[in-house]
């Protein structure tokens, strides 16, 4: 298949950087969609020209590596899936594609198509732990704890981090990822007793990012690769509040 | 005390203490329009009705309570347009550059101009108060019924009378109950309040809300408009209902 595709170009941090037109030819259906831009670039690379440059590590979902906003949403408007899991398949002979950065102010372009998203990783460091040693993996069922709640973990765990959800969101918020975060962790008893603490610390650093801030709209659910629901915003926004009024008092 | 003012100013510096703010302000101005939309529809029962709602109104505690209820929505008024301009700017900063090509999957089209609707109806509530709480028509303000108390039911069916008037009210209406549809169902997910149980419930109430606020609210200007509604006038006997006093005129 041949396509047309339409890919941001940005040389450094402090180019301008623009959106250059590139032609796909000859794109096997099986390839994957970033097999599709190895494709590319290796044209380009024979043709002189620099490389598109791209994240990407484990290329099978897992890692949160790969991004790319694909025909305006982050993973493609596929649900549930990653960049490196959409395939070429998925589009027919002929189609546009745009192929975007995440864009955040608190994701600033490398290059190209690569962001800096280490602005998540100082969220995590700010409160995304539990500070002592909870041992190695004892017996099943030795900590009790009910099935519900070990699901709601459970589902929030499953973030990768791939910062899909600021890319999304209509004002780059950062309230899926922090609040997955934060709900994976003070939902199971080893995190319990640092939660006020880790969500005060978690909070005020993502605000400090320059992330924007959440207006209820949903498009960072439905860009979640791992499908996480806004609920875990919900449980933020309440275990924010209960532990602002514990803080204020005590 | 130097701990708690530092609480409360880290709070409302944080984006969720800014939104709870909002959220908060939100659910007291929400209540208002309820309660406001339930008093308009006295105007169906008729002169004697409205006006002695209205003069209880003014009355209550002795005239402090309608300043009591001025002052909370006032403040919450202020807060929430503070805020919500605050976080506003935020979220503009938050992404400078812009997507050459970006596109929607989730977000309704009234939470995406929320700002708008807004501001359209925070400059609609400075025409209304100036219309019917102020009152700077004198033809308006000097209405009086019988017993001698503001005449209303006769300024409201007077200041609904021509098109112009009646049109911008339906349109700001239509804004507000835009602006509610998100606006409501966002208060139950920023205070924490929706869960996977709660979130149908949540959905359905803050839809439920509005379609009835929109409807009440926008009766009473469409009824005028038409004709449905006509001031049988002061002679006409109080306890008749304008709707009766219509119909009867319409036999003649
Ligand atoms: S490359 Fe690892 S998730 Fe896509």
């Amino acid at each position: 298949m041949n396509l047309k595709l339409k890919v941001w170009r940005q040389a450094h941090a402090d180019d301008r950087g623009t959106i250059v037109d590139y032609d796909a030819k000859d794109i096997p259906e099986e390839a994957s969609f970033l097999e599709m831009i190895d494709i590319v670039n290796e044209q380009i690379i024979e043709d002189g020209g620099e490389p598109i440059h791209f994240d990407h590590d484990c290329r099978e979902g897992i890692c949160g590596m790969c991004s790319l906003n694909i025909n305006g949403v982050p993973h493609s408007k596929e649900r549930g899936i990653t960049t490196c899991q959409v395939h070429m398949r998925k589009f027919n002979d002929g189609d546009t594609i745009w192929i975007e950065p995440f864009r955040a102010k608190a994701f600033p372009v490398v290059k190209d198509l690569v962001v800096d998203r280490s602005a998540f990783d100082r969220i995590i460091a700010a409160g995304g732990y539990v500070e002592v040693r909870t041992g190695s993996a004892v017996d099943a069922n030795s900590v009790p704890i009910p099935k519900d709640k070990a699901d709601a973990a459970f589902d929030a765990a499953a973030c990768i981090g791939c910062g899909a959800c600021v890319a999304s969101c209509k004002n780059a918020s950062a309230m899926l990822f922090t609040g997955a975060k934060a709900a994976h962790l003070n939902l199971l008893p080893q995190g319990e007793p640092e939660k006020d603490k880790r969500v005060l610390a978690m909070v005020r650093q993502m605000d400090a990012e320059g992330f924007g801030n959440c207006t209820n709209q949903y498009e960072c659910e439905a860009a979640c690769p791992k499908e996480i629901s806004a609920d875990v915003i919900s449980k933020l926004n309440r275990d924010y509040a209960i532990a602002s009024a514990r803080e204020a008092v005590s | 005390m130097k701990g708690l003012i530092n609480s409360v100013s880290l709070f409302w510096q944080s984006s969720i203490g800014k939104k709870i703010v909002v959220a908060v302000t939100g659910l007291l101005l929400v209540g208002f329009l309820v309660g406001h939309m339930a008093g308009n529809l006295l105007l169906f029962a008729g002169r004697e009705a409205l006006n002695e709602y209205a003069y209880f109104l003014h009355h209550m505690l002795h005239g402090a309570g309608i300043w009591i209820a001025r002052i909370g929505l006032l403040v919450s008024l202020v807060l929430h347009v503070f805020a919500t301009i605050a976080l506003t700017a935020q979220n503009r900063a938050a992404r400078k550059e812009r997507y050459a090509h970006g596109a929607t999957q989730a977000a309704s089209r009234s939470s995406r101009m929320m700002i708008i609707s807004g501001l359209v109806i925070l400059a609609f509530i400075i025409f209304h108060i100036l219309h019917f709480t102020v009152r700077i028509d004198p033809e308006l303000a000097e209405m009086k019924d019988a017993a001698g108390h503001h005449d209303v039911y006769g300024m409201v069916i007077k200041g609904f009378g021509g098109p112009v008037v009646s049109l911008f009210y339906v349109v700001a209406i239509t804004l507000l109950c835009s602006h509610l549809s998100h606006g409501i169902a966002s208060i139950f997910q920023t205070l924490g309040l929706r869960t996977r149980k709660t979130a149908g419930a949540t959905r359905a109430l803050s839809w439920g809300i509005t379609v009835v606020l929109w409807l009440g609210f926008l009766v009473i200007p469409l009824t005028i408009l038409f004709g449905i509604v006509k001031d049988p006038g002061l002679d006409a006997g109080h306890s008749q209902s304008a709707v009766e006093a219509s119909s009867t005129s319409d036999k003649h």
